[in-house]
């Protein structure tokens, strides 16, 4: 099944036309409308009129999450707060959240663009759905929640954090669909194995994302619980769930292209890679009010491909993702950047500021342990001194970054000191 | 009169334990009691020595993190029901116990190292009561 045919299937001629329309229009809106665009062209000698059409877009500056961050909360909204209807938020690197406000026609078209995915993942009006991100500032809940509304699906707003009732509703209700990452889907398979419940649900389609996860993965979820999982591709800056999903021939994800133009560049020189080459993705906002993008860097590494898929969808299809351009970490479906412990720590008098951050996956489930050194002025000869500073650590850790971590203390001296770039973090995982 | 106690922090890793007690060894500093409080993650040495300040020096230039921190050694009689005693002293005083271990060095006497929650405040206790406490430099010479 397929949502909206007449822009999925559209020649590529017919696409490049339509987005070389809606980027004329774009630059004409951001250059009077954010400040912040104004001046970045107004820097290289730009003016809107130099932008005939989506071939020209290699002209325009590029944008990135540092930029979101020094224009925040609201300096690169495009609308009066008047015209926004929703903010939502993610991490930033250093503590301050990166903001993003839609307006009321922003989130008819990410509906719109969470109804193609879902439509892809084969869910329809008959389905009833649970939603598994979390509801919140986080994209995930809200942001699929909106497309399976539009859909006609019967929606169960779950949340996260409550596996028991999940798979109690799960049964009880009939559930045919459900969207959670991809991780938690895993973790609740095995719930349901060690209830013995796994005959007694009725689910077909699982739509996962927020995380980067493997054919491998992909294939053990289908596996253990008999149904067709789908990879749903989003970042909040961009949209949220729903800028590109992939299809049951899982040949890439198609990008949701008339409202989010992809290019895939080349880290070190920032011009496009060939398609099948990998580089860093960028999207430009083609539609969007709120918070228009230009260019803006996702940081993910990924390969484009513009052949018609066999599902018969001609829009462009990044590959599954390659890792990141910097260490940029997701945990539980939570951005985690190292930069974000390091400033929490610098709360804690008691730990030196040198930290290692292990990330590993037990029992489907990440987890992060983060491993500080005593300050020698705190050394103590009480158990009870350093359960305290335990739990004070893990307190500023959980405020910082949203999910909770085990601290652990260690021996002085032993986490490795900055030599040229420190390394951080050790992720056991094996994500791409 | 409070005694020197030497205290080392140690992650739970095999050998980790062997490797303070061969600094203590090749600096010929002798342990006259130790206790060990554990967490699953990490360990508290705590240890009374007869040079704590030369033990503090060399564990540090090996990279252990140690602490030199102040204790009673109350010495009493190596007989039943005088620890009791003790304690109930210490409790009519109104001053929580942190920690306790023995040491024991003569024949007929014993000690019980101690550190309390109010250290002033156990001194009156056993000015009062006149118990006996020794200080490191007394340890030092019965080694």
């Amino acid at each position: 099944m397929i949502w909206n045919e007449t822009k999925e299937c559209m020649s590529r001629d017919e696409m490049s036309n339509l987005q070389s329309a809606r980027l004329v229009k774009l630059v004409d809106y951001v250059y009077h409308n954010v400040e912040f665009y104004r001046k970045k062209m107004q820097a290289v000698d730009l003016m809107p009129g130099d932008i005939k059409s989506i071939e020209d877009l290699s002209k325009l500056p590029f944008t990135t999450k540092d930029d979101l961050r020094d224009n925040y909360p609201f300096g690169l909204f495009a609308v009066p707060n008047s015209e926004i209807v929703r903010i939502h938020a993610s991490s930033g690197t250093t503590g301050k959240a990166t903001v993003v406000g839609y307006t009321r026609h922003d989130l008819e078209i990410w509906s719109e663009c969470v109804a193609r995915c879902l439509t892809m993942a084969n869910v329809g009006k008959d389905d009833v759905i649970q939603i598994a991100y979390g509801y919140g500032l986080f994209t995930g809940g809200l942001g699929a929640h909106s497309g399976a509304e539009k859909i006609g699906a019967t929606v169960v707003p779950m949340s996260t954090g409550n596996s028991k009732k999940l798979t109690t509703m799960m049964i009880d209700f009939g559930a045919t669909a459900i969207a959670c990452t991809p991780s938690y889907l895993l973790h609740i398979s095995e719930v349901l194995a060690e209830e013995k419940l796994l005959d007694k649900i009725k689910l077909k389609s699982a739509i996962c994302g927020a995380e980067p996860w493997t054919e491998k993965m992909r294939h053990e979820i289908e596996s253990r619980l008999n149904i067709k999982a789908y990879d749903i591709y989003g970042l909040s800056e961009v949209m949220g769930p729903g800028v590109a999903c992939d299809c049951e021939y899982h040949k890439g994800l198609h990008v949701c292209e008339d409202h989010f133009y992809p290019e895939v560049l080349n880290s070190a020189t920032l011009t496009a890679v060939a398609p099948g080459e990998t580089g860093e993705l960028a999207f430009t906002t083609l539609t969007k009010e709120g918070i228009p993008l230009i260019r803006y860097r996702t940081k993910d590494l990924t390969s484009i491909s513009y052949d018609t898929c066999e599902c018969g969808r001609t829009s462009a299809r990044i590959s599954r993702f390659k890792g990141r351009v910097d260490d940029m970490l997701i945990i539980r479906g939570v951005n985690v950047f190292p930069s974000q412990i390091e400033a929490a720590l610098v709360e804690v008098e008691e730990v030196t500021p040198h930290y290692m951050m292990i990330v590993d996956r037990v029992n489907n489930l990440d987890t992060l342990e983060v491993q500080v050194e005593l300050d020698p002025k705190y050394y103590t000869d009480e158990i009870r001194t350093l359960q305290l500073l335990n739990k004070k650590i893990a307190h500023v850790i959980q405020q910082a970054l949203g999910i909770s971590a085990k601290v652990k203390i260690v021996e002085p001296q032993t986490l490795v000191r900055s030599e040229g770039k420190a390394v951080h973090v050790i992720d056991n995982r094996k994500l791409y | 009169m409070l005694a020197k106690q030497l205290t080392v922090f140690i992650e739970n890793r095999t050998g980790r334990l062997c490797e303070v007690l061969n600094v203590l060894k090749q600096n010929k500093v002798n342990i006259l009691s130790l206790s060990l409080a554990d967490t699953t993650e990490y360990g508290l040495l705590r240890l009374i020595v007869d040079q704590p300040a030369l033990g503090k020096e060399k564990l540090t230039e090996n990279g252990f993190s140690s602490l030199l921190s102040e204790v009673s050694i109350i010495k009493i009689p190596h007989k039943a029901g005088s620890l009791q005693e003790l304690l109930k002293a210490i409790e009519e005083g109104g001053v929580n116990i942190e920690y306790m271990y023995g040491l024991s060095i003569e024949d007929d006497e014993a000690y019980v190292v101690l550190k309390a929650s109010d250290a002033a405040k156990i001194e009156e206790i056993f000015a009062d009561y006149e118990i006996t406490t020794v200080s490191s430099e007394h340890l030092h010479g019965l080694n």
